[in-house]
């Protein structure tokens, strides 16, 4: 299999590591001018941090994540899943990442970022030749704060709202604010998790395409930067650089919802082969 | 010691250049907010660290590393061969439930960390004249810039991250103090 091969994924773990998506790196500069005293600080020494780690080529972050892969496919599910699993093995000493994946019983490191159902690589069939692999990679301090639901339908917007901003107040300034929102709602619960770790991967400007969401996106923007967390949890306007949802059609007694508060430093990259040629995209 | 002091929304807040070996003198002179910028070494303690010292100290035995007067970096560095090449701080209330038991049995004199820690470290804090600062959160590669050698390394079986690093580092900051020996945090 010629189209994907371990030294572009390779090369994509290098770069979603070392070099933060332009959006985010744009959104993080337009916030600068409106902090004040050591929230300013932060924000001067998270933008040093990117250009510094982008010019070096090391990350940017040493909790360089649990890697997960999104793909999109037509065949070849178990030629790209070994590939994914070389490639993370290379990664560890190329780009290098950490070792992070451990046994949780034992807590022993093996050293690889392997182990039990490790990579987690979600596939989709795609009935065409296309392939196409979305990589993130999160580290678990935003991860360890982020919450599943399963709301009562009587709560409505306003009860998703009120879990939504409980989730963020508690998490304070511990996911390393400012924040980026990924929330799933609908489905079952496997469902939203899932659906809000894909929200992290639509570029932060975008706004959903149902008025619903979309006005529910912008009210929690404004909401969870009202709270004034700010950079670091040290106060100030921008706790969230912002918030994307994904939905789903759900059980007619459920409401799932799941908040996945994602760090400043959101590493997504994809893959993508279309028929004729491999490219790494942002 | 004091470099400056510098004005921010009306408060006056201190920049400090401190080595890592402090006293109780020192400690007393710094305050939330104040920023700190340390020259010297210090021990990376994450939470598998925690629980091992605080296993062998309960059973009264000593530690492989002093760290009286010391500080500790709640971090698991990002090394490629020997260099250190990422090396933000971790989240710190995790290893909350300990910290208070290692500040007393080590006579540690700092912390660095990111996210602050509760209410039974800040007790800890003022009872062992202890100081919480804060680096960054994610700013890993800032970090490694500042950190100029590994000197060594111990409980490696704990797993890279896990393991204590023992870091030379120069002009390691911003340390935001966001709780300080007086019984003040920051948030």
């Amino acid at each position: 299999m010629n189209e994907i091969d371990s030294d572009i994924i390779v090369e994509a773990i290098r770069r979603l590591e070392c070099d933060l998506p332009e959006d985010i790196e744009k959104k993080l500069l337009e916030i600068r001018g409106k902090e004040e005293g050591l929230s300013k600080i932060v924000i001067d020494s998270i933008i040093e941090n990117i250009k510094y780690a982008r010019e070096e080529k090391v990350p940017i972050c040493q909790d360089t994540g649990i890697i997960e892969f999104f793909v999109k496919c037509s065949k070849e599910f178990k030629k790209i899943k070994k590939i994914i699993e070389e490639a993370i093995r290379r990664a560890v000493i190329e780009v290098p990442i950490r070792a992070n994946t451990v046994n949780p019983f034992t807590r022993e490191n093996q050293g690889e970022n392997l182990g039990r159902f490790h990579p987690i690589i979600h596939f989709e069939y795609e009935d065409n030749d296309f392939i196409k692999i979305d990589i993130l990679a999160k580290g678990a301090g935003s991860e360890n704060v982020s919450c599943i639901y399963m709301l009562d339908p009587i709560k409505g917007l306003k009860g998703i709202k009120e879990a939504i901003i409980n989730t963020i107040k508690k998490a304070n300034g511990k996911p390393c604010p400012p924040i980026i929102v990924g929330i799933g709602i609908g489905g079952n619960m496997e469902l939203a998790v899932h659906l809000s770790k894909y929200a992290l991967l639509r570029p932060i400007n975008q706004r959903s395409s149902y008025e619903v969401v979309k006005n529910l996106e912008e009210e929690l923007i404004e909401e969870i930067n009202n709270l004034r967390i700010g950079p670091m949890g040290f106060g100030g306007k921008t706790t969230t650089l912002n918030v994307a949802i994904e939905w789903a059609h759900c059980h007619t007694a459920s409401l799932p919802l799941c908040v996945n508060i994602q760090c400043w430093a959101l590493r997504r990259i994809s893959i993508l082969y279309d028929g004729k040629e491999t490219k790494i995209i942002r | 010691m004091m470099e400056k002091k510098l004005r921010l929304l009306g408060e006056i807040m201190k920049i400090w250049k401190l080595n890592t070996i402090l006293d109780d003198e020192i400690i007393e002179k710094i305050s939330i907010g104040d920023i700190v910028y340390l020259s010297g070494i210090l021990f990376t303690m994450r939470d598998m660290a925690h629980l091992k010292a605080i296993e062998l100290l309960r059973k009264g035995e000593k530690l492989p590393f002093d760290l009286k007067n010391k500080i500790i970096y709640h971090c698991g560095p990002l090394l490629k061969g020997s260099k250190v090449v990422s090396a933000g701080p971790t989240t710190s209330m995790r290893m909350e439930e300990l910290e208070e038991e290692l500040i007393k049995l080590t006579g540690l004199k700092g912390i660095i960390g990111k996210g602050g820690m509760g209410e039974k470290t800040l007790n800890a804090l003022k009872r062992y004249h202890c100081i919480y600062m804060e680096f960054p959160g994610g700013a890993g590669a800032l970090a490694a810039k500042q950190i100029k050698n590994v000197k060594e390394v111990y409980w490696r079986d704990l797993g890279d991250p896990e393991a204590v690093w023992v870091l030379e580092v120069e002009n390691f900051g911003p340390c935001f103090v966001t709780m300080d020996s007086k019984g003040n945090k920051l948030r």
